[in-house]
């Protein structure tokens, strides 16, 4: 196995013991960008002489001990362009802040590095995370690494792809209704969205407040459960950060025969793709046959979840995107006033999905409309997570697929914006309770990865991540696209 | 004519408060720095920063609403009003809407017609926006602005006062009244020119037949008006304006108005076409504030005592009515007041001199009693010198006044100046005697009946005595020795 | 729930936006199809729902009243799209906001 096969642990240990240094590590990253990322189109910005510098300041300057103490030493990491970066543009995927650099750096870029790991670039995403296949960014879609004519899902498709790629074997994204999800189980990775309030969201470009978390994409379970283990912190900077113990370093496979792991009905009815659901099936005979005992649940109201979402995202969204108004930052075109200045700069800056949500947003927060649209979908939101409730005081996780079909292809769903949203109607739901959700690839159909979805009750992240790893533990290795190496 | 309608009146107060730090970040609350340097990510509004909440600034909006007799509520939450402006930078302002922090207070006035709640509907927290330095002489014709964020995040507090005040007098005692209060707490500047206390005022007149409910009234509101001078004259000529449309036939605009303080009129800002949807929504960023009763207790030990109760005590201490109003307005002068009734048990004549001669010299020299310039020990020992009679009211004004000039001690004045009274009785017995014996004629007047020719004599004596006679000593001296003559 | 040009407008206007007249009838039938979509909700009754606003359990976060060092004015104003004397211009101003 050469460096490229490694996982983030992997390429740590091997740099803490001094068997590969930092540069080297960061090399392999770079290379493999170049030689893959013309395809695929998975970062918007590659800062490979900062992140040299950095490799040779740790190489040089730090002793075995100080780098022993690095539990990501050396490991390259990409960041969905949502996250500011000083050392790099943020621009999440829109031409509105076009040419912005943040005076100050994300909280989780902070935690990563204080760990030892270098970023090596921004990652492309669905324009300021609104969408399911990053085709809506501004700069460009991103292609599926199984299959250049298919999205890898969204809005965290360039730090899914670029993790699948095997340009990083690490990368952050944010989900707000299945964004990290969604593109794990399209480009065949790890990826979690843990509890509401695990990660900080200082320094995370809102989409929709209260539904969005910071998650790792991996290429195994152990890498999700380290590099959550160091991000999920308690942070000042953010009044909803929860203030409790992080997780633990390591994730102890749990004993699959100790497990009630609900399946609920409304996740395996109609409209999944028959592949899906074949191989979803045998990965749950899997699970059967090493002892877990899977149990029939309901969740009644998973039917409403796509509604909820799409009032309370587009809502929280049209107040977070307000502030990109042309005075202090980003893109201005001008205009003979006030009013036509921020009327054009907005006009111009935002793309058309960002604007169409805007203007559902908008108009469910107006007079005459909140009652009816906004203020109904926060009460349907306490009946889903109630739904949830009920569900784990039976079962210890539930599982279903992330999603109900394989990856589409570019541009297949363009036209029609609400088959768009439908996409999300396996994920949205452990948003809108607050509650974390993984996928785990289980294998390929068609030569296109599968991904299944753990959910768990609120900070369960360690039990979640435990039975993954269990199941990962059963299921043959998972494979990886454009495996030719970086002589292809 | 002028009774057909009911003139109805309710103020909006905005107070920032006087913390260390922003509301929402750490940047320093502070006035009158450079452009933008009292600014971080949080204040500007860049992506991805959130706000945390000042806790002491919850205290000071606590401690303001119990001082105003207002229900802190357990539970409260933040909320965000959208709107588009520069000085603004999220385009939203975390306020509190439909769960405030308190409610149903009041302030007490005291109109002509008796002492009188106006209730306070509500009290909410919100942050403060920026400022506009305009390019041009007025907005109007400005050919654009410069965006100051240092004020942006700023605390506030907002005083909804009930639709209660049917006066421009009775909403300029309101404003005097609650002034005073949030003044006892020092939790404010309270400046209007600076801007950390702004009102706006909403007026509608209620036709005497007019049933309906008060909300439904066309209103108009005027804002930020920079002094409680200008709040009144805006409201006086807001009166009038609307009473003129009303008898002419027409009809009052729902709209928001500005005071144009050289003309003494308002004007147009937005008329209801532009109204704004602030589109509220709860802030997500921040989790509901819930204040436990301990929380709450501590608050109501940290208050002063408010302006009510040293109404009180100053009555029972016998201060005048008048009096105790000058007192209660200005608490440096209050604290300087008892330091020398401490010494100078003597109230009355502590107040009196305070007020009159002291404020007097005061006044002229453009002090306040924050800074005395002469010390509480210093007054008091010159009333002592009144009081022990070695001075006279005269002697002493001349003395305080030398006090003020050079800094010096009452004694010392009055040992360089040679000045004490003579109140030796034998002394001033040999003198009025001399004086009866060289006016004859006058003597004669006086017996004849001619209460007046005592005056001259007093007045001879106090010659003699280049003033320093103590004079009712003098003329009871006089009346014994004439009464030898009768 | 049918939804028409005249509020969209009305929406893009609040959200200042200027959209132009395709925009303007591709977003009424997009959002109409979505609204439609959403009177789904309407089979609940949620009258005696309370409503979620906040997923966690955590209540009164508030921070010291400590001073903590602000950008310099060239940073605070290093991303200003037009500059002058440390402050951000903007164009000239035909309405008042609000406070
Ligand atoms: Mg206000
Ligand atoms: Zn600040």
């Amino acid at each position: 196995m050469g460096m490229i096969d490694w996982d983030a642990v992997q390429t740590a240990e091997h740099v803490q013991r001094g068997e590969v240094s930092a540069v080297e590590c960061i090399e392999e990253a770079l290379l493999r960008i170049e030689s893959t990322n013309p395809t695929v189109n998975a970062f918007l910005h590659v800062d490979g002489e900062g992140a040299l510098a950095k490799a040779r300041f740790m190489d040089h300057n730090l002793t075995r001990e100080a780098k022993a103490n690095l539990p990501l030493a050396g490991v390259a990491v990409a960041i969905k362009d949502n996250m500011v970066t000083t050392d790099m543009p943020t621009t999440a995927g829109s031409k509105i802040l076009e040419g912005f650099r943040s005076p100050y750096n994300a909280t989780v870029v902070e935690l990563l590095e204080r760990a030892g790991a270098i970023v090596v670039g921004k990652t492309n995403m669905d324009e300021f995370a609104m969408g399911s296949s990053t085709e809506h960014s501004a700069y460009g879609v991103t292609r599926n690494p199984w299959d250049p004519n298919r999205v890898p899902g969204g809005s965290s498709g360039g730090s899914a792809a670029a993790v699948a790629a095997r340009m990083v074997p690490l990368a952050l994204g944010s989900d707000t209704g299945g964004s990290i999800r969604l593109p794990a189980s399209y480009c065949g990775v790890f990826g979690i969205k843990p509890t509401y309030g695990r990660v900080s969201r200082y320094g995370l470009i809102a989409y929709a407040s209260s539904l969005d978390q910071i998650g790792p994409l991996a290429r195994s379970v152990r890498d999700l459960a380290r590099t959550l283990h160091l991000i999920g912190r308690h942070d000042e900077k953010d009044a909803t950060s929860l203030d409790v113990d992080t997780i633990p370093e390591s994730p102890i496979p749990t004993a699959l025969q100790s497990l009630r792991i609900g399946l609920p009905e409304e996740y395996f009815g109609e409209g999944i793709d028959i592949r899906v659901r074949t191989l979803i099936e045998k990965t749950l005979d899997q699970l059967r046959e090493s002892g877990a005992d899977l149990v029939p649940i309901s969740l009644p109201h998973t039917r409403y979840a796509i509604a909820t979402y799409y009032l309370i995202a587009p809502a929280e969204a049209s107040s977070n995107l307000s502030r990109y108004d042309g005075v202090r930052y980003g893109l201005r075109v001008a205009g003979d006033d006030l009013i036509h200045m921020y009327q054009k700069t907005r006009q111009e800056g935002f793309g058309s999905e960002v604007k169409r949500r805007i203007l559902l947003g908008t108009h469910a927060l107006s007079a005459g409309y909140y009652d009816a649209y906004y203020l109904k979908a926060q009460k349907v939101r306490t009946l889903i997570r109630q739904d949830f409730d009920n569900a784990f005081a039976q079962v210890d996780l539930i599982v279903t697929p992330t999603v109900a079909d394989l990856p589409f292809k570019l541009g297949e769903r363009d036209l029609d914006p609400l088959q768009m949203y439908l996409t999300d109607i396996f994920t949205v739901t452990t948003n809108l309770a607050g509650i974390p959700g993984l996928s785990q690839p289980v294998g390929l159909v068609d030569g296109l990865p599968v991904g299944l979805q753990w959910m768990g009750p609120p900070l369960s992240e360690d039990r979640v991540l435990s039975a993954a790893s269990a199941l990962e533990a059963i299921l043959p290795p998972p494979e990886w696209p454009l495996s030719g190496g970086i002589q292809e | 004519m002028t009774n057909q309608y009911e003139v109805v009146i309710g103020l909006e107060v905005h107070v920032e408060l006087k913390t260390q730090t922003k509301l929402f970040c750490g940047c320093a609350n502070a006035f009158g720095q450079d452009p933008n340097s009292q600014t971080c990510p949080v204040c500007l509004g860049l992506p991805g920063v959130l706000p945390v909440l000042n806790g002491e600034a919850v205290a000071l909006a606590a401690r303001a609403a119990l001082a105003l007799h207002c229900t802190v509520n357990s539970y409260s939450k933040f909320d965000r009003k959208q709107y588009f402006y520069p000085d603004l930078p999220k385009a939203y302002q975390i306020s509190q809407y439909d769960q405030p922090l308190a409610e149903n207070g009041h302030v007490t006035i005291q109109p002509s017609d008796g002492k009188r709640d106006i209730g306070i509907e509500r009290i909410h927290m919100e942050e403060d926006a920026g400022k506009l330095n305009h390019l041009g002489q007025r907005l109007e014709d400005a050919e654009g602005s410069l965006v100051d964020l240092n004020r942006a995040g700023v605390p506030l507090i907002e005083i909804v006062s009930r639709p209660e005040m049917h006066s421009p007098e009775e909403a300029r005692q309101y404003l005097v009244e609650l002034r005073t209060i949030l003044s006892y707490l020092d939790i404010s500047d309270l400046r209007m020119e600076e801007g950390s206390m702004r009102c706006d005022a909403n007026i509608s007149l209620r036709p005497l037949d007019y049933t309906g409910s008060l909300a439904d009234l066309p209103r108009v509101e005027i804002k930020n008006v920079n002094s409680f001078r200008n709040v009144q004259r805006s409201i006086e000529f807001e009166i009038s304006r609307q009473r003129q449309l009303l008898q002419t036939g027409q009809r009052i605009v729902k709209e928001t108005r500005g005071f144009d303080d050289a003309s003494g009129s308002t004007y147009s800002q937005r008329s209801k076409e532009e109204a704004n949807d602030y589109r509220y929504f709860p802030e997500p960023d921040l989790p509901p504030l819930v204040l436990s009763e301990t929380w709450l207790q501590n608050q109501r030990e940290a208050l002063p005592q408010l302006p009510d109760e040293l109404r009180q005590h100053l009555a029972q201490r016998g201060v005048a009515e008048r009096d105790v109003e000058v007192l209660v307005q200005d608490l440096n002068l209050y604290h300087y007041w008892s330091q020398v009734v401490e010494l100078v048990p003597d109230v009355r004549l502590v107040t009196n001199w305070l007020l009159s001669d002291y404020s007097r010299l005061m006044n002229a020299k453009g002090l306040n009693f924050a800074t005395p310039q002469v010390s509480a020990d210093g007054l008091a020992s010159l009333l002592t010198l009144i009081t022990s009679g070695t001075l006279s009211g005269k002697m002493a004004k001349e003395v305080l006044e030398a006090m003020f000039e050079t800094g010096e001690t009452a004694e010392a004045v009055v040992k360089r100046l040679g000045l004490s009274q003579i109140t030796d009785r034998n002394a001033i017995k040999e003198i009025v005697s001399a004086v009866v014996a060289a006016n004859p004629a006058v003597v004669q007047d006086f017996l004849s009946g001619k209460e007046k020719a005592l005056t001259f004599l007093v007045g001879q004596v106090m010659k003699q005595t280049k003033g320093q006679a103590k004079p009712d000593l003098v003329n009871a001296l006089l009346r014994e020795v004439l009464a030898a003559y009768a | 729930m049918n939804l028409t040009e005249k509020e969209v407008r009305h929406v893009a206007r609040l959200a200042r936006l200027a959209i132009s007249s395709t925009e303007l009838s591709e977003a009424t039938q997009a959002l109409g199809r979505v609204l439609d979509y959403i009177d789904l909700l309407n089979e609940l009754n949620t009258d005696a729902v309370p409503p979620t606003t906040h997923v966690e359990a955590i209540e009164t976060v508030w921070r010291q009243d400590r001073v903590v060092p602000s950008l310099s004015p060239e940073a605070a104003t290093a991303n200003g799209p037009q500059v002058s004397s440390q402050m951000f211009v903007v164009p000239k101003i035909l309405d008042r906001g609000e406070e």
